[in-house]
């Protein structure tokens, strides 16, 4: 019992760090239904772009920061991260809008191959070990442990996701971007700003995926160039299971691939844990291609 | 997401172009007032549409390929040394993958971005039956091509009929799930990969020769199949789908089964040139097999200019010898490779050397004289079954 509740806990904390990744994919692809390959890679430069930040600011400083500094860092190293999107969208998707979608799959894989070997020239190509944890502590809740780490990244991760929905579903803005996911053309005629509104979608999503990518540092305590590659197809993944283009959905989705992989680890090992995740993928799209609320929400960014 | 329809969107493959073309719409409507809008003169049609210039009619002709691939089955006899030849067979493998995809990417439009992964289920078949199972290694040609075969109904089956840009994604996670399963199998050699693996014979020759010979041969029937693949039936059907999948939909192409076609023919060539592969290294061990090495046959195709055959070749001579030119500069090679699909893709989608549609040439062309209506032929009758 200890052990199955220890795995549903791993599995949500996986889960809420996939979501943080899933909701930028679903947001892009809700809005201007484009698969945006460079997502993953996103993530990763958040990741470097915390790791520079902690390094300066820990020769500065000349302590080992504590939770404050990572979470102002994570605040820093979102908006890198969101200017970065505005950056990409601009120059790597806006000029092609009307172009076969096949050109813009391949802008987008584009994207990802330059920001990774981009960063692969600008830091190295070997691992970095992040300045900052953690922590170390843990505690026990009904004989499952807890890391301190863990608890924090979950807290950011859900009030990252209220904040997400709150601003989607209640602002002007959020409702601007609804209204194209649902019709762009109509948009257009209502005078809604489609390229700023497209452009604010990027940013959000690339933020969060850049706290993800400092958290991801700060909790494994490594990062490297690549490692935005399978957590893109993971975030992916979680936004199919969910019903791509549903922000819930994604939330729903990444918990549920997290819980999937937590038991497919446990029942296969954890060399078979990507392998699980892509077969499920695929077996996914073949039943239910629509995802878990594909169909009952009509109201989709 | 515009839910006006009641149907599931991604289900059929009719309605989702029926959600871009409203955003396209809308896009086009503000024309001129864009001014985002930098490749504003790129509409789908002119991507198909090259400058013919003399020389590229020259270069295009069919008499230059035939010297082309004069030279590279003399090229033993230009210059012998190991090195060379070593080079030398990794290119044309390397073009074999790049035509194969183009198949997929170029003619039919469908992203794949796992196609190493059949390249691994060539290489390690073949591998897997020469070594453990003693097979000759002409003999495991079939299985590998059943391999190739079942991967691509596997991966293709479910995915071509959903909203082509699911494809790029599951593909990705297919070449993954390659790498990962002949990591962790026991059949496969693990990490250690699969050694000792035999070639097709020697017939009395020095064995990179002989291997250089099996390969260029091979390499030049895959480039003159795929070619005329692309200007037979099937391969009008494949491009109809990829400028308009609605159209060809109406005109009677059965369009999932003709992608089916286009992506199971795509893995095929894979496959084999994973044979060859196998051949050439003599071992095989799964990084060889990473998505670096999809991304790498993708850009060869898109920096050549999909669809067209002797554009995928040059873009894959110029992608498989630039890192002999540019050794030791790895990142940056990857981070300008990057850079240049970008590019290419907005100011020169059509690629280098684009594909002209001339259904003139078709008549008059050099091998089609030489083989008469034989292949065109059997292209028919696969459009045939496969439009029904």
């Amino acid at each position: 019992m200890d052990y199955f509740l220890q795995l549903v806990l791993n599995g949500l904390f996986v889960g809420a760090f996939y979501a943080l990744v899933a909701l930028g994919y679903t947001m892009v692809y809700g809005i201007i239904k484009l698969l945006n390959f460079a997502h993953g890679d996103i993530y990763m430069v958040g990741g470097f772009v915390g790791f520079t930040m902690l390094t300066a600011a820990s020769g500065a400083m000349g302590a080992k920061g504590g939770l404050l500094l990572l979470i102002v860092v994570m605040v820093l190293a979102m908006l890198t991260t969101g200017t970065l999107g505005l950056i990409i969208e601009r120059i790597a998707y806006r000029p092609l809008r009307g172009a076969p979608r096949l050109s813009i799959l391949i802008t987008a894989v584009g994207a990802s191959f330059a920001l990774e070997y981009g960063i692969a020239l600008a830091y190295g190509p070997n691992p970095r070990a992040y300045p900052v944890g953690m922590g170390t502590g843990s505690f026990n809740v009904f004989g499952v442990r807890i890391s301190t780490g863990q608890l924090v990244m979950v807290v950011i991760a859900v009030i990252l996701m209220i904040a997400l929905d709150t601003l989607v579903r209640r602002t002007r803005s959020g409702r601007a971007m609804r209204a194209i996911s649902q019709d762009p053309r109509a948009c257009l005629l209502m005078g809604v700003n489609v390229d700023s509104v497209i452009a604010r979608t990027f940013f959000l999503g690339s933020a969060l995926a850049g706290a993800a990518g400092v958290m991801a540092g700060a909790y494994y305590g490594k990062i490297d160039f690549l490692m935005g590659f399978i957590i893109g197809l993971k975030a992916f993944t979680a936004a199919v299971i969910g019903g791509i283009g549903n922000i819930r959905g994604a939330v729903l989705g990444a918990i549920v691939l997290g819980l999937l992989e937590s038991f497919g680890t446990a029942w296969l090992g954890s060399q078979w844990r990507d392998v699980f995740a892509f077969g499920f993928l695929i077996l996914f799209l073949t039943v239910r291609p629509t995802g878990l609320l594909g169909e009952r929400v009509t109201e989709r960014v | 997401m515009s839910d006006q329809t009641p149907k599931e969107p991604g289900v059929t493959g009719t309605d989702a172009p029926e959600e871009s073309s409203a955003f396209v719409r809308a896009v086009e409507e503000r024309g001129a007032a864009n001014v985002g809008l930098a490749g504003a003169g790129l509409t789908p049609t002119s991507r198909s549409k090259g400058h013919q210039t003399a020389a590229s009619k020259a270069l295009a002709s069919p008499w230059f390929a035939l010297a082309v691939a004069v030279v590279a089955l003399a090229l033993p006899y230009i210059n012998s040394q190991a090195y060379t030849l070593r080079i030398a067979t990794d290119a044309l493998i390397f073009i074999m993958l790049a035509v194969g995809l183009n198949i997929v990417v170029g003619y039919c439009g469908l992203l794949d971005l796992g196609y190493a992964a059949f390249f691994a289920i060539g290489a390690y078949t073949a591998g897997f039956l020469a070594t453990a199972k003693g097979m000759p290694m002409w003999a495991t040609i079939p299985f590998v091509i059943l391999a190739a075969v079942a991967g691509g109904i596997i991966i293709g089956g479910p995915t071509l009929r959903l909203r082509s840009d699911y494809l790029a994604i599951v593909t990705l996670g297919f070449g993954e799930i390659i790498r990962i399963t002949a990591n962790n199998l026991d059949v496969t050699g693990g990490p250690n990969g699969l050694f000792g693996i035999p070639d097709f014979g020697e017939f009395g020759l020095r064995a990179d020769v002989a291997i250089y010979w099996t390969t260029a041969v091979v390499v030049i029937l895959a480039v003159i199949a795929s070619s005329r693949l692309g200007r037979g039936r099937l391969g009008r059907a494949w491009r109809f789908v990829r400028e308009d999948e609605d159209a060809a939909e109406a005109m009677g192409i059965h369009t999932y089964k003709v992608k089916l076609a286009a992506y199971i023919t795509g893995a095929i060539f894979g496959g084999l040139a994973g044979v060859l592969f196998a051949v050439h290294q003599t071992a095989i061990s799964p990084p060889s097999f990473n998505f670096l090495w999809s991304a790498l046959i993708l850009m060869a195709v898109v920096l050549g200019g999909m669809g067209s055959t002797p554009g995928v070749v040059v873009g894959a001579l110029v992608i498989s010898l630039l890192p002999e030119l540019l050794r030791g500069a790895e990142n940056w090679r990857y981070f300008i490779f990057g850079v240049l699909l970008i590019i290419v893709m907005i100011f020169r989608p059509q690629g280098i050397w684009p594909y002209t549609p001339t259904e003139q040439a078709v008549k008059k062309s050099l091998f089609g004289r030489f083989k008469g209506g034989g292949s065109g032929n059997t292209a028919g009758t696969t459009t045939e079954e496969v439009a029904r």
